[in-house]
C-alpha cells in the first residue's frame, strides 16, 4: 500500500529525488528544488496518487548546512487516505517555485515561510509579510535570530500599507517579481 | 492623497485615513477597514474590504495581531515545558491541543499510553470539541442578534468548563496531558457529574435548535451565504466542519483513527451546500455525536485497580520517614494525602494513566520521597540538558481538532528539546479562504461568514 508512492515517484523523477526515508511511518521524499513544482504537480494530478490536500508548508533552518533551509510540504490524499512529506533544500537567497497555482492555501503558507525564514517563492502573486509587520527587520524563525530580539521603533501612525496606497494591489492579475520585492 | 493610474481619490470621508472612496471603471468604490478593533472581528484581525455599494468586490485579510512566537519559544523549551504553550493555541478547546502535541512527541518516541489514559484523552477531546462548537455557534448567533441562544450556549459551555476544572484544576490553561500520559487520573465523582452535564448540554442543544434552526430570520441570514464548493475548499486546505459542510467526508477520527476512536460508535455529519447554514447544522450534529462518544467512553473506560486501603498518611510524615530511611512500606501500598493540586496523581492512579517508561514519565511522588531510584529518575527528567531524550528524526501527527486537522510537525536532533515545532492549525487554512467566501456578498454577510469559520486568534497567529 505504502511502497508504491515512492516507487512511482522514483520511476517518474529518477534524477530529481535526492533521498527517501520513512521514520515512524512518515514517508518522506527529498527533491531537488528545481523539480519540486513538477513533482508536486505530479503528486496532485496522477490518478494513482491524487494528493489533493496541501496540509502544511513550512521550513526548517539548518544554519551549519549547505544549502541552509529545508522547505517541507505535507500532503494528504483524500481518495487514498495517505500522507506524504516532500522536502526540498534551498540556500539563503535562493528562491523556490511557488505552488500557489496548485493549491490556493499555498498563498498564505508561502507568505508565512517568507516572513519567518526569508525564503522567496518564484511566481508568488503577493509575497509580503503575513504575521509580522512590514517594518520588522530580519526573519524570526531563523536560528540566528535571537529569542528576544530588539527591533527598532516604528512610528505609531505608520503609513498605510500596500493595499491602501498601492492600487496595483487590487488589480486582479498583479504579478510581483520576487527578485525585486 | 495621490493615486496613480486609473484609481483616483474622489472624496475623503472626514479626517480618517482608513475610509477611501474612488472611482474606477465608472463605479464608485469604497475601501472600508473592518477591524482589528471591531466587535465582530473577535478582537484581532483586520479585513480590508473593497466595496461597490454594499457589495464586497474584493478583500484583504491582515492577520498577525496575536502573534506570540509560539514556534520560536518552543525551540527553547523542553518537551514537557511546551505543553502550557499549547493551551494558548486554540483557547476554546485547549485540551485537544494538549493531546495533539503530546501524541506527536509520543510518536517520535515510539511509546503508547495505557488504555485508560487513551479513553480519558478521547473524553477530554470530545468535551473540548463541544465547548468549541458551543462558542462558535453561540458567538455567531449573538452577532446576528440572537442573544438568547448565545446565553444558553454559554451556560452549557460553563457546565463543561466546570468538568474540565474538575479534571485539571483550570478552565482554560489546562496543561492536562504529559508526554507518556496524563497529569492525573479522573477525579472522584467525575462520571456522575459528566453524565449529568451531558444531559444538560443535550437539553440546551434542543432548545437552541428550537430557537435557531427553524428561525426565519436566522435562516435568511445563513442560507446560501458564504457558499464554497468542495473543490475550492480542498484547494484552500479546509478541514473539519467547514469541509464537511461542503459534503466531503473527511474526519481524521474515522480516516486515520487514533487513540480508541475506532472502538467507538459515532457518525460524521455531512453538509451539502457549503454555506453558513450547513456549517451551523454540521456543528450542531457534531456536538450530539460528541456527547455519544463521551457516554460510550464513560461506559467502556477500563476501571482502575481497586484502591489499596492502607491507612492514610500525611505527606510530611512520609517525607520524614523517607529521610530517615524508614519508609518500609512498598510505595504502591502507601496512601498519602497529597496536596490538592496533585489530586488524581497518587501512586495507585499513576500507572493507569501513564506509560511504564521511566525514561519519559516522572515517577509518582510517593516513590520520589521514599526511594533513591525514583529520586534519581525525577532529577534526571527535570534537570536541564537531561530530560526526555528523543531520537533524531521528524514526525508529523494530526488529530481532528474542533475546527479541523490540528497537526504538529516536530523535528528533533536528539536533544531534550525540539529543534523545530510547527503547528498546522486549521484556522490558518480556513482564514486564507475567507476572501473567496465573502466575495460577492454584502458587508452584513461578512459577519456570519466570518463567524461560521470560527477563527481562533491564538491558533491562527501562534
Amino acid at each position: 500500500m505504502s511502497r508504491p508512492v515512492l516507487t512511482i515517484l522514483q520511476e517518474r523523477f529518477r534524477g530529481a529525488i535526492i533521498e527517501t526515508h520513512a521514520f515512524r511511518g512518515d514517508e518522506t521524499v527529498v527533491v531537488r528544488k528545481e523539480q519540486v513544482h513538477a513533482v508536486l504537480q505530479f503528486l496532485r494530478d496522477d490518478p494513482r496518487l491524487r494528493f489533493n490536500f496541501l496540509m502544511d508548508l513550512t521550513a526548517v533552518d539548518w544554519p551549519e548546512r549547505q544549502p541552509r533551509f529545508d522547505v517541507v510540504y505535507h500532503l494528504y490524499s483524500l481518495p487514498y487516505n495517505r500522507r506524504l512529506r516532500v522536502k526540498t533544500q534551498v540556500d539563503d537567497g535562493e528562491a523556490v517555485d511557488s505552488v500557489t497555482d496548485l493549491w490556493k492555501v499555498a498563498n498564505w503558507l508561502e507568505r508565512e515561510v517568507f516572513d519567518m525564514f526569508g525564503i522567496r517563492f518564484r511566481n508568488h502573486p503577493d509575497l509580503r509579510r503575513i504575521l509580522m509587520y512590514d517594518e520588522f527587520q530580519g526573519h524570526p524563525l531563523r536560528k540566528d535570530y535571537p529569542l528576544r530580539g530588539e527591533q527598532p521603533r516604528v512610528p505609531y501612525r505608520i503609513q498605510p500599507r500596500d493595499p491602501w496606497r498601492d492600487p496595483d494591489r487590487w488589480k486582479p492579475s498583479s504579478e510581483s517579481d520576487p527578485e525585486t520585492t | 492623497m495621490e493615486r496613480p493610474g486609473s484609481v483616483e481619490t474622489v472624496e475623503r470621508v472626514g479626517s480618517r485615513d482608513d475610509v477611501i472612496v474612488w472611482e474606477e471603471d465608472g463605479r464608485t468604490h469604497l475601501l472600508l477597514n473592518m477591524g482589528p478593533s471591531h466587535p465582530a472581528m473577535h478582537g484581532i484581525i483586520r479585513i480590508i474590504l473593497r466595496l461597490d455599494g454594499e457589495q464586497v468586490v474584493d478583500a484583504d485579510v491582515e492577520i498577525g495581531y496575536l502573534h506570540r512566537a509560539f514556534e520560536k519559544t518552543c525551540e527553547f523549551k523542553t518537551w514537557n515545558q511546551v505543553i502550557p504553550y499549547t493551551d494558548r493555541l486554540n483557547y476554546v478547546s485547549p485540551l485537544i491541543n494538549n493531546v495533539a502535541y503530546v501524541m506527536t512527541v509520543e510518536k517520535l518516541l515510539g511509546i503508547t499510553v495505557p488504555r485508560r489514559a487513551q479513553y480519558i484523552r478521547v473524553l477530554v477531546s470530545e468535551i473540548s470539541r463541544i465547548t468549541d462548537h458551543l462558542t462558535c455557534i453561540g458567538a455567531s448567533a449573538m452577532e446576528l442578534g440572537a442573544m438568547t441562544a448565545f446565553l444558553y450556549m454559554m451556560k452549557a459551555r460553563e457546565w463543561l468548563w466546570e468538568l474540565v476544572e474538575m479534571i485539571c484544576g483550570a478552565r482554560l490553561t489546562t496543561s492536562y496531558t504529559r508526554v507518556g500520559g496524563l497529569k492525573a487520573d479522573l477525579p472522584e465523582g467525575f462520571h456522575e457529574a459528566c453524565r449529568e452535564r451531558c444531559r444538560g448540554v443535550r437539553q440546551v442543544l434542543k432548545e437552541v435548535h428550537g430557537l435557531l434552526t427553524n428561525n426565519r430570520i436566522f435562516i435568511d441570514r445563513m442560507k446560501d451565504v458564504g457558499v464554497i464548493d468542495a473543490e475550492t475548499a480542498i484547494s484552500y486546505g479546509f478541514t473539519g466542519p467547514c469541509l464537511r459542510a461542503c459534503g466531503v467526508p473527511f474526519d481524521l477520527r474515522k480516516a486515520q483513527p487514533y487513540l480508541v476512536y475506532d472502538e467507538l460508535d459515532f457518525d460524521v455529519p455531512l453538509g451539502e451546500h457549503g454555506d453558513n447554514l450547513d456549517r451551523y447544522l454540521v456543528r450542531m450534529e457534531e456536538m450530539e455525536q460528541s456527547i455519544r462518544i463521551i457516554e460510550q467512553c464513560l461506559q467502556q473506560i477500563p476501571k482502575e485497580a481497586p484502591e489499596v486501603m492502607a491507612p492514610e498518611m500525611e505527606a510530611w510524615a512520609l517525607d520524614d520517614l523517607g529521610r530517615l530511611g524508614q519508609a518500609t512500606i512498598p510505595p504502591d501500598r502507601i496512601r498519602v494525602r497529597l496536596a490538592n493540586t496533585l489530586e488524581g496523581s497518587e501512586v495507585f492512579h499513576w500507572d493507569h494513566v501513564n506509560a511504564p517508561n521511566r525514561a519519559v514519565v516522572l515517577p509518582p511522588k510517593e516513590e520520589v520521597y521514599t526511594t533513591i531510584e525514583a529520586l534519581m529518575d525525577h532529577f534526571k527528567l527535570i534537570m536541564t540538558g537531561h530530560g526526555i531524550m528523543t531520537p533524531v528524526g521528524e514526525v508529523y501527527f494530526a488529530v481532528e481538532g474542533a475546527n479541523g486537522e490540528l497537526g504538529f510537525y516536530i523535528v528533533s536532533t536528539g536533544q531534550d528539546r525540539p529543534y523545530r515545532i510547527r503547528v498546522r492549525g486549521p484556522c490558518f487554512a480556513l482564514m486564507s479562504g475567507l476572501v473567496e467566501m465573502i466575495r460577492g456578498y454584502t458587508v452584513a454577510d461578512v459577519i456570519p461568514i466570518f463567524g461560521s469559520i470560527n477563527m481562533i486568534g491564538g491558533e491562527l497567529d501562534r
